[in-house]
């Protein structure tokens, strides 16, 4: 068993864990997270998306230890103060969603393509980055809606911030 | 996933003394094919030694005509590298073509060349840019790094530490992505240098990526893709398997090496 430490939401935790444990086997089992999903368990799915160090990863794909020291961001840390996070708002809004199993990984990828093109998101681009996610329900129409939306208003808060 | 022990290793120097850890050591970079292979029990090292945190492996340098990439630059690093648009836009269209966001912001150069997967996109470039795969130890041509499926000159314990290449007059890649992997179920790198038109062919050699002489020769004469209407690919040297026949991949390379021609900038 290894101890790793890593900071996870803005919490720096800790645990014992074998060198093979999966990050999201540790974010799931050892933290309680369960909103990180293991959906296909290939790699082909990304419902397990969350950040490392800022940038959007499968946590299926990435053993706990090899995070170690890491910062990690998952979905639940993405709302503040009980108010959604505005892509988390507009997948709600825009009905970005049906059964729900994909939008923790949806969520935390339209984050992490948010973060890299700002207001510059259009939607080929947008699907284009959907490529690592996979919906059943959707048909993608909506969740690209809720994207794009997100996009212009976290492009004008950050504008009206300025 | 069978039981393996990790290692973190912060210098090249460090790596390769902990390659000697256990009995089946295995470098891991970003881990993007490696850690879905140990999951499927397909692999099953008996230690890991992670490259990630290597320093000297990382980053890009462009001085005049020379790109020099280290090892551990991720996909992502290089499709958004100003520095690479400038000298090989090319190579940073490839990168952004490597499996999907996430996959992207781990995996590694290194790590693709050094695996050597037959379907994989950085070999093709690697070959037509005529690049040299540096290594802790020595230099390595690519025409003589790529041996085979899988297969690399780079001896059990050795590391590459960076890819270098001259920037090519003319570059382009065009690339037939399976629709499920997105893997190349063919695609073509050509580059043109005063030296000469090098054309590397990647996903649909029987052996592995490879360089493809008749084009190459009609392509020295007019850098075109009409040049390459007369030019044929023989099956018997191509994959089949579900994906696609000889046959077709044969076709595919006719048909993506004059989009990546006329895409070459």
């Amino acid at each position: 068993m290894t101890k790793v430490t890593m900071t996870v939401n803005g919490r720096q935790v800790s645990g014992e864990v074998e060198d093979r444990t999966l990050l999201v086997q540790f974010i799931r089992d050892k933290l309680g997270l369960t909103g990180t999903h293991v959906g296909c368990d290939t790699s082909q799915c990304g419902t397990c998306v969350v950040h490392m160090d800022g940038r959007s990863i499968k946590s299926c794909s990435t053993l706990a230890v090899q995070a170690a020291g890491s910062e990690i961001l998952t979905i639940e840390g993405l709302a503040r103060d009980g108010e959604l996070h505005p892509v988390q708002a507009a997948f709600k809004a825009h009905h970005g969603l049906q059964c729900g199993f994909c939008t923790p990984g949806m969520v935390m990828t339209a984050v992490d393509m948010i973060n890299r093109y700002g207001g510059a998101l259009d939607e080929k681009t947008v699907r284009e980055n959907l490529e690592g996610n996979i919906c059943r329900c959707t048909g993608y129409h909506n969740i690209v809606k809720a994207i794009l939306a997100a996009a212009a208003e976290m492009g004008a808060g950050r504008q009206a911030a300025e | 996933m069978y039981a393996t022990n990790y290692h973190r290793a912060f210098s090249v120097a460090d790596a390769v003394r902990l390659k000697g850890s256990g009995d089946e050591t295995k470098y891991v970079s970003g881990g993007m094919t490696l850690i879905p292979t140990m999951k499927q029990r397909l692999a099953a090292p008996s230690d890991l030694v992670d490259l990630r945190h290597v320093a000297e492996m990382k980053g890009i340098t462009v001085s005049g005509a020379t790109v020099r990439i280290g090892a551990a630059t991720t996909h992502a690093e290089v499709a958004s590298s100003a520095e690479i648009k400038a000298a090989c836009p090319a190579l940073s269209h490839l990168a952004s073509l490597i499996g999907d966001p996430h996959v992207r912001h781990m995996g590694t150069v290194g790590g693709s060349v050094a695996n050597n997967d037959p379907a994989a996109d950085y070999p093709s470039a690697m070959l037509a840019l005529g690049a040299t795969i540096v290594t802790d130890r020595r230099r390595i041509v690519a025409d003589d790094f790529f041996t085979g499926l899988f297969e690399t000159a780079l001896h059990d314990d050795e590391i590459i530490v960076a890819v270098e290449f001259e920037a090519p007059e003319k570059a382009g890649y065009s690339k037939f992505p399976n629709p499920a992997s997105r893997y190349a179920m063919t695609g073509v790198f050509v580059a043109k240098s005063a030296g000469g038109v090098r054309v590397g062919v990647t996903g649909a050699g029987s052996d592995g990526v490879f360089r493809h002489s008749g084009m190459e020769q009609a392509l020295a004469g007019n850098f075109s893709p009409d040049a390459l209407s007369g030019v044929t690919t023989d099956p018997a040297d191509m994959l089949s398997d579900l994906h696609g026949s000889a046959e077709y991949r044969a076709n595919l390379v006719n048909v993506m090496a004059r989009r990546a021609v006329a895409a070459a900038t």
